[in-house]
């Protein structure tokens, strides 16, 4: 491992500074799960960790308007375990619940799942297809942008030098919501996704029409992806399984995966016409139950 | 450029103040200063969790963490567990159901289960086999690790 040293900031604004000062020398460092693998590797050879840890207020969930507002140094784990999450957005604690193991969940950060900006991120299709925003600050102060803005490659985050994520905000969620995340790895749990769908949509009145609608890859792109033409093929459609079957080939059609140790592009095609209707199937019938009852079985890993 | 860091860190309930190199990972700062080499270093980039320590009583892997990062907190490791002359009752159950082999995963496996026990104090198999999946053995095919945590829960509820 290079030389480097870790430096404390105290205030975001000093993190902004400090990241400023030292450009591509510095890296910030949250939890360190991902980033500490990189260095080890020598993927990454920084002289100055900024460590936003020792900046307060960056951590915890909160009620925010009716939302969430979730802190980018909050725990997976706490992402995962917290009541307000299971209640209000079960396929976000579900999500949590699939990364890594019980020990990464406990130390990795939301915030840094999402700037390490991986395309199997586990966290990120959830906060796409719940359309969470993110709060960034920067040199020339504060900005917020979608969640599904931030990506634009693997590794590849829009934020620019001296930019900082601070928060993730959950609007309110909508009265016969419904979603879920689904994800396939070559084992059960502890390893990247190999496909990830995460879809969310609404029952508009009388009930058995597809109101808006959210479906989020991952693993199949170079970032996560917004499948727009399966959500097309579902808006304003009286739902049934023949819908839901071809919205799974369009997600296939509209994927760019590639091969790689875990698997083939065709492999992934062909688990996202299985897993694209199986995840809009639950995800309706959890909006048909009038929002966010049905937490998939078996997901969570008690991590308090 | 590498500044050393003064760090107060509680182990097994025990002030500790060190100064270290900010790359100085935290197994590596328990193993070497500290003299603790209960906490074993495995593949050393978070997949065996053979390293896991508990942190403020949760399990986490000490080969993915610096020392400066458990600055103020407090850890837990193996030796905190239980004496040669008093094993801690899952250590016992361990020894008792042949919960271990080699041993050289044995101590991340104990420190995962301890806080899993405490929430979870009468699991299913399929929980077990969920809670230490952050957990390579290589000897047991976890068949008798399983039985040792039934056995724990079994004892501890009785």
């Amino acid at each position: 491992m290079n030389k480097f040293d870790i430096l404390e900031p105290r205030t975001v604004s000093e993190a902004v500074e400090m990241l400023q000062r030292h450009g591509s020398a510095a890296r910030p460092l949250a939890g360190g799960t991902d980033l500490m693998v990189a260095i080890k590797l020598k993927h990454l050879q920084p002289r100055y960790l900024i460590n936003l840890k020792c900046v307060p207020d960056l951590d915890g969930i909160s009620l925010h308007g009716g939302g969430l507002l979730i802190g980018a140094l909050t725990r997976v784990a706490d992402v995962a375990t917290s009541d307000l999450v299971r209640r209000q957005y079960p396929m976000l604690a579900s999500a949590a619940g699939e990364l890594g193991s019980v020990q990464v969940r406990n130390v990795a950060t939301v915030g840094g799942n999402l700037c390490n900006a991986s395309p199997s991120a586990d966290t990120v299709p959830a906060l796409i297809a719940l359309g969470a925003e993110a709060r960034i600050v920067g040199p020339a102060g504060e900005r917020f942008v979608q969640v599904e803005s931030l990506f634009c490659g693997p590794g590849q985050t829009t934020l620019s030098q001296g930019e900082v994520l601070t928060h993730l905000r959950l609007p309110a969620p909508e009265p016969g919501s419904g979603g879920c995340y689904l994800k396939r790895g070559t084992r059960k749990s502890m390893d990247c996704a190999v496909v990830g769908v995460a879809a969310w949509l609404m029952s508009s009145q009388p009930g058995s029409v597809c109101g808006d609608v959210r479906i989020v890859l991952g693993a199949v792109a170079p970032t996560p992806l917004r499948a727009v033409q399966a959500e097309g093929s579902l808006q304003g459609q009286a739902m049934n399984e023949t819908l839901w079957n071809q919205a799974g080939m369009l997600a296939a059609s509209e994927s760019r995966p590639i091969d790689d140790v875990r698997g083939t592009a065709a492999y992934r095609r062909e688990m996202l016409r299985v897993l694209v209707p199986r995840a809009i199937e639950k995800a309706w019938s959890a909006a048909l139950a009038g929002g966010w009852s049905g937490l998939p079985a078996g997901t969570l890993v008690k991590a308090k | 450029m590498d500044d050393r860091h003064r760090v107060t860190v509680t182990v097994n309930g025990a002030q500790f103040q060190q100064t270290v190199e900010p790359r100085l990972l935290l197994s590596d700062f328990l193993r070497h200063d500290l003299g603790l080499t209960g906490t074993h270093v495995g593949c050393e980039h978070g997949v065996c969790g053979a390293c896991t320590v508990l942190f403020d009583g949760q399990p986490v892997r000490s080969c993915l963490m610096f020392a400066v990062q458990a600055d103020g907190h407090e850890i837990t490791t193996v030796e905190g567990l239980g004496t040669m002359d008093q094993l801690h009752p899952l250590q016992e159950a361990f020894r008792d159901a042949h919960g271990l082999q080699c041993g050289f995963c044995t101590p991340g496996i104990l420190l995962t289960l301890i806080p899993f026990l405490e929430d979870n104090p009468n699991p299913s198999e399929l929980e077990i086999r969920e809670a230490i999946s952050g957990n390579l053995c290589r000897c047991t095919g976890y068949q008798h690790i399983v039985d040792a945590v039934q056995l724990a829960a079994q004892r501890t509820s009785a």
